[in-house]
C-alpha cells in the first residue's frame, strides 16, 4: 500500500468527508417520504437488518428519520454559518479600518459574548417567533463574535506588515490594495473561520431544538427526535436516543475534521508539513 | 498598590453598562416576539371561558398596552431596588423563584465547574507532556469527541447507562419523587446530583484539556524544559516542577472565562434531568413568554459571565508579575 504524506491524507480525509457530508445533506430531501411514514405493524422495533437503528412508537424508520433531521442539519448549519460569517466579514473589517467602529463592535461582541450562548439563542428564536426563522436567526446572529474578533486582529496585523505599509506609501489606491493584499490573505482564513462554524451552528441548532424552541415536532430534525426520546428511555428504548445523537455527533466530527484539513491546507505556516 | 482602585471602577463601570445593554437586548427581543404572553401563560380553557372584558383586565394588568420604552424603565427602576417583579409562569416574586432555583443550580455549577478544571487540567497536562505518544492520542481522540458532543446527549446516554441499564442512579429530579422537602437528606440530593454534575463537566472537561495540551506541549518544546531535561531531571518532575506554572496561568484565565459555557451548558444538562435549577427555568420562561424572570435569569448569568472574568483578569495580575509590570493591569 502507498503510504501518502500528510498533505495527501489532508487531502483524501478532505475530499471523503465532504463526500459523505455532501451525501447526507443531498439525501434528505428524497427520504423525507420515508421518514414521515407510519406504520402501526412494525412499531417499537429494536435495531434488525431491515432497520438498523429500529423504530419508533409510530413505527417510523428511525434511520430515515435520523438521515432526514442530518440533512435539515447540514442545510440549516450551512444557511446560519453563512449569514455568521458575513456577519463577522463586515463587523470585523469595520472594527479594524475604522476606529470609531472599533468601540462598537468591541462592546457588541463583549456583549453577545457576555451572555450564555443558549440563552441568547433561545431569546433570538423567541423574537422571531420560534419554529424555522426564529432558529435560524438565533444560530445566525450569534455565532459571529469569534470569527469577527479574528479578522479584526488579522487585518490590524496586515496593515502593519512591510509589504502593505510600502504599498500604502507607493501610493497604491485602496482598491488595489483590497484585491492584491487584502483578499488574497483573508479569504482563506475567512473559508476556515466559515467551515469551522458548521459544528457550533449545527450543535446550537440541535440543542435550541431539543429545549422546545426550534423546528416544529412534525420536522425530523435531530433535536426533535432526541427531545422525543427522553420520554421512552425508561421504557428501554434506548435506540430512540443512541443512534440519532450518535449520527449527529459523526457529522460534528466530520465537519471539525474537515475545518482542520482545510486550515493545515491553507495556513502557509502549516502548508509544507 | 495605587492602581488598583481606578482599574476595578473602570472595569465595574464597563460591566454595569455591558449589564444595562444586556437588560435592554432582553427586553427589545422579547417585545419583539410576536408569541403572546396571555395565551401562553392562561390555559386554553381558561382563555376561552374568559369574557372580553376579563381578558381585557389581564392584559392591563400585564402591562400589555403601555408601551415598551415606559415598561422598561419601570422594570430598570424596580430592579435596582432589588425588586424583580412577579413571574408569570411561577406567580411568586421573582427573587423567590430565583433564590431557589439559583440554589439548586449553584451545586450543580460548583461541582461541575471544580471537576471540569481539575479532569481537564490532569488530562491536558498528561497528553501534553506525552505529546505525540498514545497517552496523547488517546486522550486528545476521547475530548474531541466530547467537545463535539451536545451535552444533552451525554446525559440521556449517562441516564441510559447508570438510570435504566445499571440502575444505580436516579434518571432525575434534585430529591426522590413524591418526597417530604424536609425529609431529604444530603445523601439523597448528592446522589440525584452525581450524573447532572457528570454530563456537565465531561463537556467542559474536554475544552479545558485541549487548552491545556496546547499550553502544555509548547511549554515542553520551551528551553528551560530541555535544559532541565539534559541536566538528568525525568519527565514527570520536569513537569512538576517547571512545566505546571507555566500552564498554571492560561488554565485559571479558562477556568474563569468558561462560565458562560457552563451556564450554557447548565440549561440543556437541567433539562434531561428535570433539574430544577436556573437552566430549567430559563426554558419555561422561555417557552411561557414568562418575560420578569427571563430578564431576571439572562441579566443574573450575564453577571456572573463578567464576574468569572474579571475575576480571570485580576488572578492573572496577581499572579504573575509579567502582567502586571506588562502595563495591562496597574
Amino acid at each position: 500500500m502507498r503510504v501518502w504524506n500528510r498533505r495527501q491524507a489532508a487531502l483524501v480525509f478532505f475530499a471523503l468527508a465532504s463526500a459523505v457530508l455532501l451525501a447526507v445533506a443531498l439525501c434528505g430531501p428524497l427520504l423525507a417520504g420515508r421518514a414521515a411514514e407510519t406504520d402501526f405493524s412494525r412499531k417499537n422495533l429494536p435495531p434488525c437488518l431491515a432497520y438498523p437503528f429500529g423504530t419508533d412508537w409510530l413505527g417510523r424508520d428511525m434511520l430515515a428519520r435520523t438521515l432526514a433531521g442530518l440533512s435539515l442539519s447540514i442545510r440549516l448549519g450551512g444557511l446560519t454559518a453563512g449569514v455568521s460569517a458575513l456577519a463577522a466579514l463586515t463587523l470585523g473589517t469595520a472594527a479594524a479600518l475604522w476606529r470609531r467602529a472599533d468601540c462598537a463592535v468591541s462592546w457588541l461582541i463583549d456583549l453577545v459574548m457576555g451572555i450564555p450562548h443558549i440563552l441568547l439563542v433561545m431569546l433570538i428564536a423567541l423574537a422571531w417567533g420560534r419554529g424555522f426563522a426564529g432558529v435560524t436567526a438565533g444560530v445566525a446572529l450569534s455565532h459571529w463574535p469569534v470569527l469577527a474578533r479574528v479578522i479584526r486582529g488579522e487585518i490590524l496585523q496586515l496593515r502593519q506588515a512591510p509589504y502593505f505599509l510600502a504599498a500604502e506609501k507607493l501610493g497604491v489606491s485602496w482598491g488595489q490594495m483590497m484585491r492584491n493584499h487584502l483578499l488574497p490573505h483573508m479569504l482563506p482564513q475567512f473559508f476556515v473561520g466559515l467551515v469551522l462554524l458548521f459544528p457550533h451552528a449545527i450543535l446550537h441548532e440541535a440543542s435550541i431544538t431539543f429545549l422546545g424552541f426550534g423546528l416544529p415536532p412534525e420536522q425530523p430534525a435531530i433535536g426533535m427526535i432526541l427531545s422525543e426520546s427522553m420520554g421512552y428511555l425508561a421504557a428501554g428504548r434506548w435506540w430512540l436516543a443512541l443512534f440519532p445523537g450518535g449520527a449527529l455527533v459523526l457529522v460534528v466530527l466530520l465537519f471539525a475534521g474537515v475545518g482542520e484539513r482545510l486550515r493545515r491546507l491553507l495556513d502557509p505556516a502549516s502548508i509544507h508539513e | 498598590m495605587g492602581g488598583w482602585i481606578p482599574w476595578i471602577g473602570k472595569k465595574l463601570l464597563r460591566g454595569t453598562l455591558l449589564l444595562l445593554g444586556v437588560s435592554v437586548v432582553t427586553f427589545t427581543l422579547m417585545t419583539c416576539s410576536p408569541l403572546d404572553p396571555v395565551q401562553a401563560n392562561v390555559g386554553q380553557a381558561a382563555l376561552g371561558s374568559m369574557s372580553g372584558e376579563q381578558l381585557d383586565r389581564l392584559e392591563a394588568h400585564w402591562g400589555k398596552n403601555t408601551p415598551p420604552v415606559q415598561r422598561y424603565l419601570s422594570w430598570l427602576s424596580d430592579f435596582v431596588r432589588g425588586d424583580m417583579g412577579i413571574s408569570l409562569r411561577y406567580r411568586q416574586p421573582v427573587r423567590q423563584v430565583m433564590g431557589q432555583r439559583l440554589a439548586n443550580s449553584l451545586w450543580l455549577l460548583a461541582a461541575a465547574w471544580v471537576l471540569s478544571g481539575l479532569l481537564g487540567g490532569a488530562l491536558g497536562v498528561i497528553a501534553g507532556a506525552c505529546r505525540g505518544r498514545l497517552p496523547d492520542r488517546l486522550i486528545r481522540g476521547i475530548c474531541l469527541a466530547l467537545s463535539s458532543t451536545p451535552g444533552f446527549w451525554l446525559g440521556l446516554l449517562l441516564v441510559l447507562i447508570f438510570g435504566v441499564w445499571l440502575r444505580v442512579l436516579p434518571v432525575g429530579f434534585s430529591a426522590p419523587i413524591g418526597a417530604e422537602s424536609a425529609g431529604i437528606t444530603l445523601l439523597q440530593r448528592l446522589r440525584h446530583g452525581i450524573l447532572p454534575a457528570a454530563a456537565l463537566s465531561l463537556t467542559g472537561a474536554a475544552d479545558i484539556a485541549l487548552h491545556t495540551r496546547e499550553k502544555m506541549a509548547d511549554v515542553m518544546e520551551s528551553y528551560f524544559i530541555r535544559f532541565a531535561l539534559a541536566r538528568g531531571a525525568s519527565i514527570p518532575a520536569a513537569v512538576l516542577r517547571h512545566g505546571l506554572r507555566n500552564v498554571a496561568l492560561p488554565g485559571l484565565t479558562l477556568q474563569f472565562a468558561c462560565l458562560g459555557e457552563l451556564l450554557g451548558g447548565s440549561v440543556l444538562v437541567e433539562q434531561v434531568f428535570s433539574y430544577p435549577g436556573m437552566g430549567q427555568a430559563a426554558v419555561a420562561a422561555g417557552l411561557g413568554s414568562d418575560l420578569p424572570l427571563l430578564m431576571a435569569i439572562t441579566v443574573v448569568s450575564a453577571a456572573l459571565v463578567f464576574g468569572g472574568n474579571l475575576t480571570a483578569d485580576v488572578l492573572c495580575g496577581l499572579v504573575d508579575p509579567r502582567i502586571r509590570r506588562g502595563g495591562i493591569l496597574p
